[in-house]
């Protein structure tokens, strides 16, 4: 999916004075892949925020008459309920949209919440002195030590069941790798030059990380951001289809699975729809995040 | 080299001793009593509830349960499982050998098959079988794979009759008793005829999809670092000389490029943990994984205790192997 | 079980076992049934567990006094070939039968005389007294054996000769010999638990299990797979398969595949969604019966305005019954009007059930003062149980039926344990539970409904105390007269439905699915699973 020419080749067909931005762009809209994630994501998100509009019926209204119906397009079939209806007689099309908006807001949330603390903790790593930098590290390596799946049910089991704790157990599995990753760009920018020279001019330490330090490693910091948002979608929805993420009637793709399961033989449509949601939302973010990459930094491209 | 290991060894100490706390602390924040959650409608009259939770310990200040927790871990006891009364390690050793037949064949199956596809888009950049395989490389590892199990089931199962269900053998056909605790070895020690291929047979669906997301991780990977190698001014050079290309990739390229693979296989290990867990209550695979989620909803503290603390013990293990191998492949780091 | 054997031994063992399978004619000639069942055990001693799947592996190999006939609720005799019940209904008498035979080879135990008194008294007095031997192996808790009210209520058990042994009670209860035929009061081998002590592996008793029973134990594979193989010497219904396997598979979709693919003959617990394609198939065999249990939600009496008669009525009116039959049971429940179920005796099929009219609950809620809209809460369970499959939809589907009539009903749950608890000490305005009864017995289901039960911390959820009932209540229980009896029962299951202390949800249907090529097995009442008398052709 990825046609990326060789560095080389790149650097002369971009005019040099582009503005980064603009070069960032050209340099992304060749990647075929990554702009088919990237519209693909585009319309995900337009269906979530919009979706009291877009969706036909409300989520979580249950039509006694119409339990386990058939997509439009199988026996038994309406248009009536284009992709059928679930156990509870509640539209498979509406809830698909309205979990995506769930679905999302679990992925930014997680996002951005271990974004900011990771960068603050992997500061704090590389500013505070050897004693925080090794027990913050200690901690990391904790968390990464037991399995991902395996935390995040602890987590969840001992703070209940329920869609906020799904986000606080995904963004405690996922923080390691924003903290060891800002560690290891700030240890390496820390040795450079500038930094030297902004020290010296007596540039103090917080603003010497956040005005200095930071900006240079936001390159792989902003991939690791857009590649974690579709990690935590997959992380919440394992964790619905335990039953222990958001619960009932809350439309959750993951939830929907597991509500599902029991249908797997007689109704495989509800079994169908959920997954192939989360798969699509999720292989589009990750196009979209591999051609950021490979966009933003030549060095780091993995072709 | 030795001091390298050591050091590493001493870091894994205070990760350990801070495991153990905190798993300590967080099952007995697990709202629901062990004792309460096996009692039915009938209810339990509260002297006879407080002669168990004596029993229990679950009566004694946290920090003296805590203590007497470190006291008998020193002593290499688990615990016992409340729900069976068995000690948690002899649980443990029971059920470990099918998550590790689990992973070494979803691991053989990821290795086998991604490292040469990842040669072959390598060596063939550009072309459709590359971009086919990007494109399912990218979809492999966006998978939920507890979905992309309940699918192959469904289909490769049920539909097609191509595999069995679930289990690990035919319960009718064979029966010998279990040595090892890898299905396959103690069915050719059986001897018994056609037990092995059975026994594959079963592993098929689940080494699949347990496989599936290292598969797609390490066939990028070994894509991403063939290319940077054979863009290496040696490769040119033999390449130059007139050695055919398959020589050229398979001996000089690849030993060069399997270095950041190896790293990504150890790094894989925590991953099928958690895809074990997944993965075998989808099959019904008596494994370790299945256990743990059982022992939560079961408020078993002593099996979720010691189980925690020996899966997380395992996948410290092989993170520690593996930097050792990394430091033995790269020279680079072997004298840190 | 699992062996820690060491490594030289492990290999002597492989090569041993490759020499003995060489010699040996091949397994796959003999009969074998394979039964998916959904759980593993927690060990092989009843008596120390609760749960139907523990129950059902150790169900095999033991036997008890008394038994309960192969799909009823009849009692018959078992270990005991007969007994005599005291004119007070205090002592039992049980002559036991000679010349049972318990299982030999199984882990190396190799029985010197034939089952006796000693191995009764053994079986119980385990349980009774805390300082027996064996009374804190494997955990102590024997659960059934006081709630059963045995711990409390036994006065002696005695051995009168080998072959007699004499029961003892406080006071009068005639549930005693259906209580006798519960698996916590299975029969296992003194001999056996000598033998163990002296080797200083008491734990091994509860998991490599000696009994008389149909089927004697081979080996357990931790979450896989139990083997028994049958008893030829059996004195009672014979095994008429050479081997039974327990093929444990949780997933019911994987049991119902199995099915269809032969790996299983038999399983447990079929998804009700899956009904329809199964009973479809001619290869399979679908068989149900009305479970013994029954799902309710409980109005407290003590709190306003549930002290009124007419309020409870009403509200047993705005549900729509058929309709949490039909999307929560999926069909697998029919729905409930009195206590028990229909398969127990003495059910009173006259009693008839409230409508759904929701004009009329209006109504009565009208003439009975109420104020809408009424604040309520309504506790519904966390947890899957036996008689309620799902317990939070039948809360959402009955909140929108009274929010029809002007109530407003909060959901309220709470962990397992903690519900049942706070249900039990009467927290709730109103609330959903159920009940499994245990031995058949009538007794054993309206005792919910008692004064006694009414107190706080008792199983009486309704906290209702209603004198006519009760007197009679107590009256069954004294007398042995089964005519005398289903006459008292069948005036309190009116009574009951008169003054609705709970609105009767339904009784689960249990469904259990086989090929056709399994016959001879007959459904129990209990929802438990046996395998003697039964064929594979």
């Amino acid at each position: 999916m990825a046609e990326i020419a060789a560095p080389s080749t790149a650097a002369a067909t971009l005019p040099q004075d582009l503005s980064p931005l603009r070069a960032f762009w050209a340099a992304f809209r060749e990647n075929r892949g990554a702009m088919f994630g990237f519209c693909v994501v585009a319309v995900i998100v337009l269906l979530a925020i919009f979706a009291d509009f877009v969706a036909p019926y409300a989520p979580n209204e249950q039509f006694r008459d119409a339990v386990r119906a058939a997509p439009m397009w199988a026996d038994g079939g309406s248009a009536r309920f284009i992709l059928g209806t679930d156990s509870l007689g509640r539209d498979m099309l509406s809830r698909l949209i309205h979990g995506a908006r769930v679905s999302l807001f679990i992925g930014m949330a997680v996002m951005s919440v271990s974004f900011v603390i990771g960068v603050l903790l992997g500061l704090a790593c590389v500013s505070l002195g050897n004693a925080v930098d090794v027990a913050i590290t200690r901690v990391m390596d904790l968390i990464m030590a037991v399995p991902s799946l395996v935390l995040a049910i602890l987590v969840v089991a001992v703070l209940g069941p329920s869609l906020t704790n799904t986000i606080v157990a995904v963004t405690i599995v996922y923080l390691p790798r924003y903290v060891r990753l800002v560690r290891a760009s700030a240890l390496t920018e820390l040795g450079k030059d500038y930094v030297t020279a902004a020290r010296v001019a007596g540039v103090g330490p917080a603003r010497l990380m956040f005005s200095t330090v930071l900006p240079n490693c936001l390159s792989p910091l902003i991939v690791q951001a857009a590649l974690g948002v579709s990690d935590a979608i997959l992380e919440a929805a394992a964790l619905g289809f335990l039953g222990l993420g958001a619960q009932p009637p809350t439309a959750e793709w993951g939830t929907m699975l597991a509500d599902a399961r029991e249908f797997i033989r007689s109704n495989p449509w509800l079994v169908t729809f959920p997954g192939l949601a989360i798969l699509i939302t999720v292989v589009s973010i990750n196009l979209a995040g591999d051609g950021l990459r490979d966009a933003l930094d030549p060095k780091m491209r993995r072709s | 080299m030795f001091r390298y290991l050591l050091r590493r060894l001493a870091l894994t100490i205070p990760t350990f001793i801070a495991l153990m706390f905190v798993t300590f602390v967080a099952i007995r924040l697990v709202p629901g009593d062990p004792v309460e959650v096996r009692v039915g409608e009938r209810g339990i009259s509260p002297e006879r509830l407080a002669m168990f939770r004596h029993e229990l310990g679950l009566d004694q200040p946290v920090w003296k349960q805590f203590a007497d927790y470190c006291v008998q871990l020193m002593h290499g006891d688990f615990g016992t499982s409340l729900a069976t009364n068995q000690k948690v390690l002899t649980e443990f050793a029971a059920l470990f050998p099918a998550t590790i037949e689990l992973s070494l064949a979803g691991m053989l199956f990821a290795v086998v098959l991604g490292i040469p596809a990842g040669t072959i888009a390598a060596a063939r950049r550009g072309t459709l079988f590359d971009q086919t395989l990007m494109g399912l490389s990218v979809t492999g590892y966006s998978m939920p794979i507890f979905w992309w199990g309940l699918l192959l089931i469904m289909f490769v199962a049920e539909r097609w009759g191509l595999t069995p269900v679930s289990g690990r053998i035919d319960l009718i056909k064979y029966y010998f008793e279990p040595t090892t605790g890898f299905m396959v070895i103690d069915a050719w020690l059986s001897g018994q005829a056609g037990a092995v291929k059975d026994a594959l047979h079963h592993l098929v669906l689940p080494a699949i999809v347990l496989g599936t997301i290292p598969l797609a991780v390490i066939a990028r990977m070994t894509r991403s670092a063939m290319l940077e190698v054979l863009s290496e001014d040696y490769v040119r050079t033999a390449r130059a000389k007139g050695l055919p290309a398959w020589r050229v990739i398979g001996l000089h390229a690849l030993r060069n490029a399997l270095i950041p693979v190896v790293t990504i296989i150890g790094l894989q290990v925590g991953a099928l943990m958690a895809g074990a867990v997944l993965t075998e209550t989808i099959f019904s695979w008596p494994g370790v994984g299945k256990w743990l989620i059982e022992s939560i909803s079961r408020r078993d503290y002593p099996a979720l205790q010691g189980g925690v603390m020996l899966i997380s013990s395992i996948v410290i293990g092989v993170n520690l192997l593996v930097d050792l191998t990394y430091g033995l492949i790269n020279p680079r780091i072997r004298h840190g | 079980m699992y062996r820690l054997t060491t490594a030289k031994s492990k290999f002597a063992l492989a090569s041993l076992a490759l020499a003995a399978t060489l010699a040996a004619p091949g397994a796959a000639s003999a009969k074998t049934l394979v039964y998916c069942s959904e759980g593993s055990p927690e060990n092989f001693t009843p008596a120390l567990n609760t749960t139907g799947t523990s129950f059902d592996a150790a169900r095999p190999v033991y036997d008890k006094l008394t038994q309960f006939t192969r799909g009823s609720t009849q009692v018959e005799p078992g270990l005991a070939e007969s007994w005599t019940v005291s004119p007070d209904g205090k002592v039992f008498t049980f002559k036991l039968r000679k010349g049972v035979k318990f299982h030999s080879g199984v882990n190396g135990f190799k029985p010197t005389r034939d089952f006796n008194a000693d191995d009764v008294l053994f079986s119980f007095e385990r349980q009774w007294k805390d300082d027996h031997p064996y009374a804190k192996v494997s955990g102590g808790k024997y659960d059934y054996f006081a709630d059963m009210g045995l711990k409390d209520d036994v006065q002696a058990i005695e051995k009168l000769d080998p072959l007699t042994v004499r029961i003892t009670l406080k006071k009068a209860n005639v549930t005693m010999l259906a209580n006798l035929a519960m698996d916590f009061a299975a029969i296992h081998s003194a001999e056996y638990a000598d033998m163990l002590a002296k080797a200083n592996k008491k734990e091994q008793f509860d998991q490599q299990p000696v009994g008389t029973g149909a089927f004697s134990f081979v080996m357990y594979q931790k979450d896989a797979v139990i083997r028994y193989k049958a008893n030829p010497a059996y004195w009672g219904e014979k095994a008429l398969v050479d081997d039974l396997v327990y093929a444990i598979t949780p997933d019911p979709t994987a049991r119902y595949s199995k099915l269809k693919a032969k790996e299983c003959h038999f399983v447990i617990a079929p998804r009700p969604a899956d009904l329809p394609e199964m009973q479809k198939d001619a290869s399979l065999s679908v068989i149900n019966q009305p479970g013994l249990n029954i799902a309710y939600w409980a109005f407290n009496t003590q709190k306003p305005p549930f002290d009124k008669k007419e309020v409870r009525q009403a509200l047993s009116m705005a549900i729509d019954k058929a309709a949490i039959i039909k999307d929560v049971y999926l069909g697998a429940g029919t729905g409930a009007k009195n206590l028990i179920p229909p398969t127990l005796w003495s059910y009173n099929n006259n009693v008839k059930d409230y409508p759904h009219d929701v004009a009329k609950a209006k109504d009565m809620l009208a003439k009975a003062g109420v104020k809408t809209p009424l604040e309520i809460d309504l506790w519904y369970m966390p947890v899957q149980r036996p008689y309620n499959p799902n317990a939070k939809r039948i809360a959402e589907m009955m909140q929108s039926d009274l929010a029809k009539v002007g109530v407003n009903a909060k959901l309220v749950t709470y962990e397992w344990g903690e519900y049942r608890k706070r249900m039990q000490q009467g927290e709730h305005i109103t609330g959903m539970l159920g009940w499994t009864g245990d031995n058949g017995d009538p007794d054993n289901f309206f005792f919910l409904r008692g004064c006694e039960a009414a107190r706080p911390g008792g199983q009486n959820l309704s906290k209702w105390c209603n004198k006519e009932f009760d007197s009679r209540l107590e009256k069954a229980r004294a007398t042995a007269d089964m005519k005398e009896r289903t006459r008292l029962y069948t005036e309190m299951q009116q009574i009951e439905h008169d003054d609705a202390p709970d609105f009767k949800i339904a009784h689960s249907v249990v469904y259990e699915a086989m090929r056709k090529e399994v016959t001879g097995y007959k459904q129990s009442p209990f929802g438990s699973h046996q395998f003697n008398g039964v064929d594979l052709k």
